[in-house]
């Protein structure tokens, strides 16, 4: 789960991470509001939304009285910033943060995340800050410090330390870098973070650390022991869709294309992707339906489907193993019949209890079309747009 | 004749009274896995099924079975504590099929498993492992469609490696073992363990490899292969038409170094001589070719 800056930064003071002073704001008034209030020579006005990049893409700027943060929030709210993480349609700003400015030193990179590798959380820090920060990695990984925790100890002082010189800072922010770190690893493991990344983190001229940026992602597998983060969820920045099928507890990501898939599976579900483009389709979405569901969602995830307009043909692709093909049959049935499906359907299922499967769609004097393997269903459903 | 599991296979069920538990108990029965108790906290002395008996704890159950093998059903916030209590109980291969788990709960699940050397976990999040000549069936993987055999599999999608499996059938191609490593963040066993045990293995002829976008456990295991790896293989990486994400941020990126793209995995893995599909219909007939194209040369 994904949440906006100033509920990162609301989280990071929470636990003793050091931030700019800042203030939402929803309105042009409100934001000249806060701008007075914050009564820095200058303040940030910061669109909010669920993506980086949005400095290049015109979402952060400064200004230098309150009538010029009034004019920068009318200009962003409502706009549908671009960025290179938004996709081409971009996302329409519905909040703005107004901030302190501060006298800045120095821009680091500062990220927490799992390594897959080890299997351990890992803090990743940089001199080199801002979005080129993936083509450092390419390029120079040496240039990125990592220091990985054991989840025994947690972060230790040291590493912090190490971080810290390993960047060139001296002195007093030495400490205060490595205290940063550890008030920020508390804060990942007590929430369940999967990514903690600021970027940049700076150094003022008077040696102190600073959050100028949060952005944190939760693991949704972990949300259940975290009532309090619920909260934070803004669902105007997810696609209905996708929020839809998350409350059936299915995977469901929209797409371009105009066969409709259901799939039992990620990776069976992306392989039917990759086989209806191989055969020259389009897929309009991804949808795993996962292990063990029900009746009621598999006609969920049907009529998630079906609400797509783009859709010009389904493809179901079931191989049974948690999942009983019976237990599909029944759902297509079901969701078939509610919707009265109009586009054509081809349905291939293997596995569990695949005759009883077959043998409920041949009675259920619907126009199945069927097909014994993923290759041939693939061809019958583009075939099936002519 | 086989990795990892065989006829001396002794298992037990943890979470066997719940609902996917005791499905796929009663399935791995009926394909004649020995399995050989249960445990659910607070059953302890009932029976299920009328003949596989449950108790409190792993301690006990491996006490007055003599089990080497668990496989876990328990729900997701319970899944971690589960692996470590049977790593604690002694018993050796831990399969987890719990999908959904906490990854910092795994974290700390693997951490603990290092102080245990000679415990091996596969998965979770993964279908589990199969060797049909042995009649040992541990996971959620129909039975029907596997036939005893010579060809090992190795997966990170459960329902990808069905299908790698039933074309191989078809074909009359029957598996050594079938293993689902699980496509969670953080799994046990991962491509490398598995290969290095196909390898060794007199009784597997050839491979087949199956890998996802995302991570680098396909690079890793890829880069094993061209070093060490004798036996024809053939491989697959499924979400090659998945569209780049809406991100958050570049610790992603960064962390994996630009690897764990498909066209990155796809081109490591050829370089290591493995012979790719092109769509998953062809996972069978392409480990025909890799096996015509003969063992790899080095």
């Amino acid at each position: 789960m994904k949440i906006h800056e100033y509920q990162g930064k609301e989280i990071f003071r929470k636990y003793g991470v050091p931030t700019p002073k800042g203030i939402l704001a929803l309105s042009p008034n409100d934001a000249e509001a806060a701008a007075k209030e914050l009564a820095t020579p200058v303040v940030v006005v910061k669109a909010q939304i669920h993506a980086g990049g949005r400095g290049k893409g015109g979402g952060v700027k400064l200004a230098k009285s309150p009538a010029e943060a009034k004019e920068l929030a009318k200009q962003m709210l409502g706009m549908m910033l671009k960025t290179i993480q938004t996709g081409p349609e971009g996302t329409k700003v519905h909040k703005v943060y107004i901030e302190e400015g501060l006298a800045i030193g120095q821009e680091l990179y500062l990220g927490v995340t799992l390594d897959r590798v080890t299997s351990r959380v890992t803090f990743m820090a940089s001199r080199e800050g801002g979005v080129e920060i993936e083509e450092v990695a390419e390029k120079h990984p040496e240039k990125i410090l990592r220091e990985t925790v054991d989840p025994a100890v947690g972060f230790l002082d040291f590493q912090g330390r190490n971080l810290a010189f390993g960047l060139g800072l001296s002195g007093p922010t030495v400490n205060k870098f490595a205290q940063f770190c550890t008030a920020l690893y508390r804060m990942f493991i007590e929430t369940d973070a999967s990514l903690v990344e600021i970027n940049p983190l700076v150094i003022l001229k008077d040696g102190g650390v600073v959050a100028l940026d949060a952005k944190v992602t939760f693991d949704e597998n972990a949300i259940y022991r975290h009532k309090d983060l619920l909260a934070y969820r803004d669902l105007a920045e997810e696609d209905a869709r996708e929020t839809q099928a998350k409350e059936w507890d299915l995977a469901y990501i929209a797409l371009e294309g105009n066969i409709g898939c259901m799939v039992n599976g990620a990776g069976l579900a992306m392989a039917t992707m990759d086989t209806i483009k191989l055969v020259g389709g389009s897929p309009a979405n991804f949808l795993d339906v996962g292990g063990g569901a029900s009746k009621e969602k598999v006609t969920a995830a049907f009529k998630l489907i079906l609400a797509d307009p783009a859709v010009k043909a389904v493809l179901v692709n079931i191989f049974g193993g948690i999942m009983k093909c019976d237990v599909i049959a029944d759902g297509i049935i079901a969701a078939a019949k509610e919707v009265q499906l109009k586009v054509p359907l081809i349905v291939r299922l293997e596995g569990t209890n695949v005759e009883q499967g077959k043998e409920l769609l041949r009675n259920s004097g619907l126009a199945i079309t069927p097909a014994d393997n993923l290759r041939q269903a693939a061809e019958k459903a583009v075939a099936a747009l002519k | 004749m086989s990795i990892l599991v065989n006829e001396n296979t002794k298992v037990l069920c943890q979470g066997i009274t719940g609902s996917a538990g005791s499905f796929h108990s009663k399935q791995m029965l009926e394909y004649g896995t020995k399995l050989v108790g249960g445990v659910t906290p607070g059953k302890g002395g009932t029976s299920f099924e009328g003949k596989v008996p449950v108790f409190n704890t792993v301690a006990d159950a491996v006490k007055q079975t003599g089990a080497n093998t668990s496989v876990i059903f328990v729900p997701p916030p319970f899944a971690a504590d589960s692996i470590m209590e049977a790593a604690d109980a002694g018993v050796s291969l831990i399969i987890t099929i719990t999908e959904g788990i906490p990854v910092l709960d795994m974290v700390r699940a693997k951490r603990y498993l290092q102080g245990k050397p000679g415990v091996r976990l596969i998965g979770p999040n993964c279908p589990g492992v199969i060797t049909p000549g042995a009649k040992c069936k541990i996971g959620i993987m129909p039975g029907h469609i596997h036939k005893p055999g010579r060809i090992g599999v190795v997966s990170r999608s459960g329902t990808l490696t069905y299908e790698a499996v039933h074309q191989l059938t078809q074909l009359g191609l029957g598996q050594s073992t079938a293993v689902g490593i699980g496509g969670d963040p953080v799994n046990g066993t991962d491509f490398v363990d598995v290969l290095k045990l196909f390898n060794a293995d007199p009784d597997t002829d050839a491979v087949i490899m199956i890998g996802e976008i995302g991570g680098s456990a396909e690079e890793l295991g890829a880069e094993y292969v061209a070093r060490e790896f004798t036996k024809p293989i053939a491989g697959f990486i499924a979400g090659q038409s998945a569209p780049p994400g809406k991100r958050m941020g570049h610790a992603g990126a960064i962390i994996s170094g630009g690897k764990g793209t498909a066209t990155e995995k796809i081109k490591a893995m050829e370089a290591a001589g493995i012979v790719m599909a092109a769509s998953p219909a062809e996972l069978g007939t392409t480990l025909q070719e890799a096996v015509k194209r003969g063992p790899k040369k080095r």
